[in-house]
């Protein structure tokens, strides 16, 4: 297999990204916008420390984000390591709010397929309604774009009715071209999600990586009618910073995309920044970061 | 995609309106012209009103120059020369100085009366055009103590007294071109700005008498097309910088021939945008319209020759297309308008019979569905495909937010058909690889090729046209020369 990298201007992206930044959202709009941006979220939490006590509360938090908005909708899924699936699923019944696992060696993926599969497989036995894998970094620097979408299609096969988010780790490809490639590899090869990053890497959801994927979403799906959807992870830690990635939907793939069954934002802390920014539209008032529970 | 999405209600977002607040705009209801350091009434008593092309509405009265205020200007300005060229070089860069960080100052009233009477979007005028000019102004103001190095010589002189003529699609910025050079050379000027609109000419004058800027070092005298050609005709002036329009720069050629009256024009264009097909594709669509709908098309250099490579045509008109109905056409004022009001109900009609042209010639029309307001001048982006080299519309300039679609075969058919046009302003190429870049770039006669981007100013690099599109240099040290004399 003989790789041709596609042409993305970095100038060009970068500037178009930061253009679309300067979006004024304002009032009735601001407001929609965070209602919006929470039921897109996938609360997450990965850490070596989280407990089934911890999941319990986050869950809880994703469930109902703010008592006394009730208007605020809840997050469209809670993301934890497979160890935890159980512990979320059965706190989130009934709720509406799904359960993401991350696998496949996560973060590194620097595990052997068999070991990747195996995670898989007890994530969703466990009741991981979403999977968010990792490529094979290593496989894809090296030029090995068969080995790559060989495993994007292996675990996307245990996944069976689980949907497949694929993590590019964009901080670790090196360049536009190469995240333009890999989505592409990962839309081919099954993903029904593509992901910016694993939020452990130095950089994140950038604004032009973003624009990058979602403009690979878009080509994607009308050479194929295959609609994939996005997630942002990673670096997206502000309201202002949420806002601008569904600026980036709303203007690449349109207001058809603006749905938490296409797009997705990966986050642990930018929920309470949302909450206290909703809060400011109503009250007229900044408040304080204690107004809200942590999870 | 599971079952919870039943129980998620869709929410519908779009942006809310966000006009820039124009409550803090304080503008007089009449402007006297500007002479001598302080605002007079016009010998003949003449104040027209400038428009809010919008809307329509009257914003202010301003004066309009008559040629006994010329000969007054003139005067004015000659008394100042000899004054101003003999201050120490340091303290010119210091008045150009202070005018930049004034600009600065008031960036945010200058934007929006910009975009008040002129109808870009404020986007443009507070990200590009007010910046823009407060650059100008430091950037020469670093030039006016090391002129000789700027050009290459021992010693030099100013010309004297230099008469400007600006057009009304960047009124202030192409105001800051002018002056910023003519007075760090150490000339005095005199500015007209446009009939359509002077405001922000008005407002830097203020800003010269905030600076204390000595009287009669600038001057500025609002009128129509004949002040700027009673100006051009007063004997008294040694050089004349003019921007506007080819038929217009031609007449002032033929009015200055035979005399000692330097001469710059910087005119009309129909720049070609040459996309290759190893370009990236996605960042090419964005040039083109940055090249073409950047200020409603109203841009000398405006990327209004698209020359696509036929192996990718269908999937950059594809690409443009779904590109051009997401732009955001309306309220000049409101923060995400992308395509703002034509100037002029007069520039309203000329796009309108171009592209009537370019229909009955035969090309194909598509103009994007978007709501115009009821009240003031618009155009909807429009995009020409079948497009022969000989219709109008890919000949003369549009001056509008219309783009004609040709196509190539190979690199020198593209030159071929670049290079096969009565002006030479501007170009762009998109191409990934970088000696084709070279290649092309050198080959085209243009005054400026972008690469990989399009309408990118700088004050460091010059800006000027080959052929029909005119002849001098602004920006950079380049534009020093059109305002010295090299005395050894």
């Amino acid at each position: 297999m003989i790789r041709r990298l596609p042409h993305v201007d970095r100038v060009g992206i970068e500037e178009r990204a930061a253009q679309l930044g300067k979006r004024s959202i304002k009032t009735t709009a601001k407001q929609q916008g965070i209602r919006l941006a929470v039921s897109m979220l996938d609360l997450t939490t990965l850490e070596g420390a989280d407990t089934p006590g911890k999941v319990r509360h986050l869950c809880a938090k994703g469930v109902c984000p703010a008592p006394t908005m009730p208007e605020i909708p809840s997050v469209a899924a809670i993301c934890v390591y497979p160890q935890l699936v159980a512990t979320a699923k059965e706190a989130l019944h009934g709720t509406g709010v799904n359960v993401a696992s991350v696998a496949t060696g996560f973060p590194a993926g620097q595990v052997s397929l068999e070991a990747k599969l195996r995670d898989t497989e007890d994530a969703v036995a466990a009741g991981a309604d979403e999977i968010d894998m990792v490529i094979s970094r290593e496989a894809f620097l090296a030029g090995d774009d068969t080995r790559v979408q060989h495993e994007i299609v292996a675990v996307k096969e245990r996944c069976g009715d689980a949907h497949l988010k694929v993590i590019l780790e964009t901080a670790e490809l090196g360049s536009y071209d190469h995240v333009r490639h890999a989505s592409m590899i990962a839309m081919e090869a099954g993903a029904d999600f593509i992901k910016t990053s694993t939020g452990k890497a130095s950089a994140g959801a950038t604004p032009g990586v973003c624009l990058v994927m979602l403009e690979a979403i878009r080509d994607y799906g009308e050479r194929t009618g295959r609609i994939v959807g996005f997630k942002a992870a990673g670096g997206v830690s502000t309201s202002k910073a949420a806002l601008h990635r569904l600026v980036l939907v709303k203007e690449t793939l349109g207001d058809e995309w603006l749905t938490p069954d296409r797009i997705r934002i990966g986050a642990s802390s930018v929920l309470n920044d949302l909450l206290m920014q909703y809060a400011k539209t109503e009250t007229g008032r900044y408040g304080r970061s204690e107004d809200f529970s942590k999870e | 995609m599971t079952a919870s999405a039943e129980t998620r209600t869709s929410i519908v977002w779009d942006y809310a309106p966000a006009p820039e607040s124009a409550d803090h705009i304080r503008l007089k209801d009449r402007y006297g012209l500007f002479v001598g350091g302080e605002f007079r009434d016009p010998a003949d008593g003449r104040y027209e009103p400038t428009i809010n092309p919008a809307n329509e509405e009257p914003i202010a009265e301003v004066a309009w120059a008559g040629p006994g205020d010329i000969a007054a200007a003139v005067e004015s300005a000659r008394e100042a020369q000899p004054k101003w060229a003999g201050l120490r070089e340091l303290e010119r860069a210091k008045y150009l100085f202070r005018i930049a960080r004034l600009i600065q100052e008031r960036a945010r009233e200058l934007a929006v009366v910009e975009s008040m009477d002129g109808g870009k979007p404020l986007r443009e005028s507070r990200d590009v055009d007010i910046p823009l000019a407060a650059a100008h102004f430091f950037h020469y103001a670093g030039w006016a103590d090391k002129l000789h190095y700027g050009v290459n010589a021992r010693e030099v002189a100013p010309l004297g007294v230099v008469g400007q003529i600006v057009p009304w699609n960047f009124p202030l910025l192409m105001a800051a071109w002018k002056l910023a050079p003519a007075l760090a050379c150490g000339n005095t000027a005199i500015l007209k700005p446009a009939e359509t609109t002077p405001l922000t000419a008005l407002l830097l004058a203020e800003i010269c008498q905030e600076a204390e800027l000595p009287p009669g070092v600038v001057t500025i005298l609002p009128g129509n097309g004949e002040t700027g050609a009673a100006l051009v005709r007063s004997k008294q002036i040694n050089k004349i910088a003019f921007t506007g329009s080819t038929a217009v720069g031609r007449d002032i050629q033929a009015a200055l021939a035979g005399q000692d009256t330097k001469l710059t024009l910087e005119l009309g264009g129909k720049s070609a945008n040459i996309v290759f097909e190893d370009a990236a594709l996605d960042q090419a669509v964005e040039g083109i319209v940055n090249g073409i709908f950047f200020n409603q098309g109203h841009v000398c250099c405006a990327g209004s020759r698209l020359l696509i490579q036929e192996s990718v045509r269908d999937e950059v008109i594809a690409k443009l297309w779904q590109r051009m109905r997401r732009l955001r056409v309306g309220d000049p004022l409101d923060k995400n308008t992308d395509v703002g009001a034509i100037n002029s109900a007069e520039q309203l009609e000329r796009i309108e019979v171009l592209v009537a042209a370019g229909e009955s010639e035969g090309a194909t029309r598509r103009t994007i569905e978007c709501e115009l307001p009821d009240r003031g001048y618009w155009f909807a982006p429009t995009l020409f495909t079948d497009v022969s080299p000989a219709h109008r519309i890919a000949v003369e300039e549009i001056f509008g937010p219309v783009v004609s679609v040709l196509t190539f075969r190979t690199q020198a058919e593209a030159i071929e058909k670049a290079n096969n046009s009565r002006y030479g302003l501007a170009a762009g190429i998109w191409t990934d690889k970088g000696a084709k870049a070279f290649e092309v770039a050198s080959a085209l006669k243009a005054g400026v090729v972008w690469q990989n981007t399009y309408n990118h100013f700088d004050p460091t690099a010059a800006f000027g046209g080959y052929k029909e599109s005119g002849f001098g240099r602004e920006g950079g040290p380049a534009g020093l020369r059109p305002y010295l004399q090299v005395i050894r």
